[in-house]
């Protein structure tokens, strides 16, 4: 965000405690000095109010960065999104464009209850005129984030809050990580993983333990989930024959049921076993550590799906 | 310790009495007359009068089924026309659905206007939008949205953004009496004053928001009071007098000109036709309320003043209205026979470039044989 600010002096970052707060989570640390109350705008608690402000400011031309302390609470602003940001260049005939960053941390963190663990992004992935991002990395959090800031389109960009203390090497010469590519953060021959965000890293932890068994497992990060790369899926599908698709959320409908879709139409002749998807159990998020931990997805869970598609192909010759 | 929240309210306040020019016998009260040039009043006078014919028009169209669906402003017309006035080049209008107009005033082509009611190929938003939502980007109006209230925000920001490019643009963004129950309401209000932004925020209060009186929207005793716990100058101005509408918007925008932030205005007024032509008003509305209102007619009082100080005339009347009818009819008949937007039109600017879903989408479209008429 610093650089593209540095960049672009359209850009500006408004949302609560964005500015003197440092962000709820640090995330703009440093930005309020560098900056100023111009660039760094902190609000009223009012998403749907700063959301609606951000999206006039960016159709007369500024470039609005807007942070919801948490994507729940884009709940009170998805009119702004659904009905406006989304919309607008398509109802305007092409008059008006809307290129705004709307991000915060998304889906669970820890033991903060229902109403604080949403996989958001379930919901806005449906939506024509949207781009939707969920990195798993630093360096894809990074180039993702250029990328959004510098696209036309309203670009909605899934954090983590369990992801933020993640640390890894970033290539000095790193700049945009161009949406609707996937990543493959592993190779393997029994079994494709698709995953996003956080549940990459729990995919790239039950792809150990499996190795240990003899099972070999391919992970796709997808990044982006609308534009979706749909290429990247279906050549994994079609070397490893097998898809198991891990996101949190609930598991009706959603990213997973998209992905399933398309590999079953698209690699269909390749499927050994049906696409399998492993997400948070279809109830409200509990608050109690135990309970919350069993409804998110967890290697275990992932691990037992890869073998039911592995053992299926393996059961009939 | 608890007291009524009306007992200190005023009758003198700008935001609990009614700012007023015209007078009944068409004067203008001395004392609160603006100087408004007499060719201004008489361009006024036209934009209003046109406005009426057009609605009259394109209801008509409605009832015979060549467009589907229309919102008229009629009752209503010194609001809009004293913005499209008032508002400079540079300005941003945030209407909601009584002041499509304005961009008329500002220079728009009736014949996109009235293209956009049709949805056909000659309208500049492709067909995508209901009628009554029209946008032009040329004379800085956006296209109002559906839910009620998401413009007002959106007016501030832009407003914001104004501020920020420190030009001196203003935005008016436009509710009606029953947005200010909305969220975004309060939203804006909250940040047109923590932003200090150059914004003029106008609800008209037609007292219906469809079949509901603003007596069940509110208690608050008028809206414009409601200003003042947001620390937002607020005033209340009798919304069908065009010289009293443009004295109060002009002072506003002046105000956020010079930095002073925000204005709020109630603009009282009165719907005299149906919510749209999807609604009844006899329904849930007495005759009578709606004759008394007829008499406060906002195009009969510019006229009646306009006569009194020698500017229009029986002769002049008859000749406005024979131009303006002449010309709307040869604009509706020139954009009916216009064709339908082109099939794949459908997914150019869902993006601001075509994604690789729009492709897929684009190519099983185009696979179908089109239907006879397309």
């Amino acid at each position: 965000m610093i650089e593209e600010m540095e960049r672009d002096e359209r850009v500006f970052l408004m949302g609560e405690e964005v500015g003197h707060y440092q962000g709820a989570y640090k995330v703009s640390e440093g930005m309020l000095e560098k900056f100023g109350e111009r660039r760094v705008v902190d609000t009223p608690i009012a998403e749907g109010g700063f959301a609606g402000v951000g999206v006039g400011a960016a159709m007369v031309g500024l470039r609005p960065i807007i942070e919801f302390m948490t994507w729940n609470f884009s709940a009170v602003a998805f009119d702004q999104i659904l009905n406006n940001a989304a919309k607008l260049r398509q109802m305007s005939g092409g008059q008006f464009n809307c290129p705004i960053v709307f991000r915060g941390p998304n889906a669970s963190a820890r033991q903060v209850g229902s109403q604080h663990s949403h996989a958001m992004e379930h919901f806005y992935a449906t939506i024509p005129g949207v781009k939707v991002v969920a990195p798993a990395f630093v360096d894809d959090a990074k180039g993702l984030m250029k990328a959004a800031i510098r696209d036309d389109n309203p670009v909605l960009v899934m954090e983590s809050e369990t992801l933020y203390s993640l640390k890894g090497e970033i290539a000095d010469d790193l700049d945009v990580v161009p949406m609707g590519k996937a990543r493959l953060v592993r190779e393997g021959a029994d079994c494709t993983i698709v995953s996003y965000s956080r549940m990459t890293h729990v995919a790239v932890e039950a792809a150990a333990a499996l190795e240990k068994e003899k099972i070999s497992v391919e992970i796709v990060d997808l990044r982006s989930l609308r534009p979706l790369d749909e290429d990247a899926i279906v050549a994994s599908v079609q070397k490893t024959h097998r898809c198991v698709v891990v996101h949190e959320g609930w598991p009706y409908g959603g990213v997973g049921a998209e992905v399933a879709d398309r590999v079953q139409r698209l690699a269909f002749d390749w499927l050994e076993a049906p696409v399998l998807r492993v997400a948070t159990l279809d109830v409200p998020m509990p608050y109690n550590a135990k309970l919350e931990q069993l409804c998110m997805p967890q290697p275990d869970r992932v691990i037992a799906a890869v073998k039911r598609v592995v053992n299926r192909g393996r059961g009939r010759g | 310790m608890i007291q009524e929240p009306h007992a200190t309210l005023r009758d003198s306040d700008p935001d609990v009495g009614l700012f007023t020019v015209l007078r009944e016998d068409g004067s203008a009260d001395p004392a609160t007359d603006p100087k408004i040039p007499t060719p201004r009043l008489v361009l006024a006078y036209r934009h209003m009068r046109r406005l009426r014919q057009l609605d009259a028009r394109m209801i008509l169209l409605q009832r015979q089924g060549r467009v589907g669906f229309y919102g008229a402003c009629t009752g209503q017309e010194a609001v809009p026309i004293a913005t499209g006035l008032v508002a400079r080049p540079d300005d941003w209008v945030f209407p909601a659905l009584r002041e499509q107009s304005v961009m008329l005033v500002r220079g728009f082509p009736l014949r996109q206007f009235v293209a956009q009611v049709f949805g056909n190929s000659g309208d500049v938003l492709k067909g995508r939008q209901m009628p009554s939502h029209p946008s032009g980007k040329q004379v800085h109006q956006v296209s109002w949205s559906s839910c009620i209230g998401p413009q007002i925000p959106q007016a501030v920001g832009a407003a914001w953004a104004m501020k920020q490019a420190k030009n001196e643009a203003v935005a008016f963004g436009f509710s009606g009496d029953g947005a200010t129950s909305q969220p975004d309401f309060h939203a804006a209000m909250t940040f047109a004053a923590a932003f200090k932004a150059p914004v003029v925020i106008v609800c008209q209060n037609n007292h219906w928001s469809i079949s509901v009186p603003t007596a069940r929207q509110t208690a608050s005793r008028t809206i414009a009071v409601k200003g003042r716990a947001y620390g937002i100058p607020s005033v209340r101005v009798d919304g069908n007098d065009l010289l009293a509408m443009h004295a109060v918007l002009e002072r506003a925008a002046d105000r956020a000109r010079r930095g002073e932030g925000p204005t709020f205005v109630e603009a009282l007024t009165y719907r005299i036709g149906a919510h749209s032509t999807s609604d009844d008003p006899t329904r849930y509305r007495t005759d009578a309320e709606v004759e008394s209102w007829k008499k406060k007619d906002p195009v009969d009082r510019l006229a009646r003043h306009l006569r009194k100080i020698g500017a229009i005339d029986d002769a002049s009347e008859k000749q406005l209205d024979d131009e303006l009818g002449a010309e709307i009819a040869e604009v509706i008949k020139a954009v009916e026979e216009l064709p339908p937007p082109p099939r794949l039109s459908l997914f150019d600017d869902v993006y601001a470039e075509p994604t690789w879903n729009l492709r897929e989408q684009r190519e099983l479209l185009a696979a179908i044989p089109p239907a006879p008429s397309h």
